[in-house]
């Protein structure tokens, strides 16, 4: 819990030095992050590669770990569909667009905005598209944070459906940290799977 | 995609091959830390995005309703398959 605040508090004190406007203009343009999260992923495969129990690891994995990310499709997909009643101006599938973006706040932003623009107009795709960049954001932040919490109350596989898509990066550490190391290769697997299912399901979600 | 689990293979096989050199299994330590400063980073880019900034007040409440409800629904999904299907029969 602690980690989660000094992160929490961190990511705070970034976003207030970033509404200063005492940066240098280049670190937006720059892809610094891309790049972190490159030595990030460096470090969890060194992890990984290092573990003494790897094989062990490897030969626990079965098919119905597939059942992983389906449940997380279902589960935000009809949650998502659920928010619709509580936003009016929204359509079913418009938020099930949203919700699609599993995390995924980049990908889903940008997708949502450009799909969107011809049925609903430049003004109310760029709103919708605003709206899946702040909540896959949230999403992310749920997941990196609440961790210790999901484990605790859900099980050792709700971090990893809360996380989405940022199972196998971000969230990563703290799922090997607190649903266990056994855990890592369905991380990983869940995170592919549905990284692929993203723009599917928005741009199916987008049409509808 | 492709470019970070690529990067992470290439992780996995160096951490395999040099097991055995004691720098390398700090990376509990070292993870942490990327983490922190690349949601410092993360942090850095929305606070200087005005596109985000500004439309917080009108549009944060409908994304957290969204993400609460779509995170609610995957976490309940999850737990349910892990009582269904992961528990039964003891521990793996």
């Amino acid at each position: 819990m602690k980690g989660s605040l000094i992160v929490l508090c961190f990511f705070i004190a970034g976003c207030m030095l970033g509404t200063t406007n005492l940066l240098p203009s280049g670190i937006q343009e720059s892809h610094l992050s891309t790049y972190i999260l490159y030595a990030l992923m460096l470090q969890v495969g060194i992890s990984i590669g290092s573990n003494p129990n790897l094989k062990a690891i490897i030969r626990q994995i079965r098919w119905k770990f597939l059942l992983i990310p389906l449940a997380t499709v279902t589960g935000t997909l009809l949650f998502s569909a659920c928010a619709s009643l509580l936003l009016t101006q929204w359509s079913v599938f418009d938020c099930m667009a949203v919700g699609s973006g599993f995390a995924y706040y980049s990908l889903s932003s940008i997708l949502i905005t450009q799909l969107k623009e011809a049925s609903l107009g430049v003004q109310l795709a760029a709103e919708l598209g605003t709206i899946a960049l702040l909540a896959n954001i949230f999403r992310e932040m749920i997941a990196l944070l609440g961790t210790p919490l999901l484990v605790r109350y859900f099980g050792k596989l709700a971090p990893i459906s809360a996380a989405g898509v940022n199972s196998m990066d971000v969230v990563l550490p703290m799922i090997s940290q607190f649903s266990g190391k056994d855990m890592i290769p369905i991380a990983i697997f869940h995170g592919i799977l549905i990284d692929l299912s993203v723009p599917v399901f928005v741009s199916l979600f987008c049409r509808l | 995609m492709f470019i970070i689990i690529g990067i992470m293979f290439t992780g996995v096989a160096i951490g395999y091959l040099f097991k055995n050199l004691s720098f390398l299994r700090n990376t509990e330590k070292t993870i942490s830390y990327t983490i922190i400063l690349l949601l410092f980073i993360l942090g850095l880019s929305i606070g200087s995005n005005k596109l985000i900034i500004d439309n917080l007040a009108a549009f944060g409440w409908q994304a957290a309703v969204i993400a609460l409800s779509a995170t609610c629904g995957s976490i309940l999904a999850s737990w349910m398959t892990l009582k269904l299907f992961f528990k039964k029969g003891g521990k793996r």
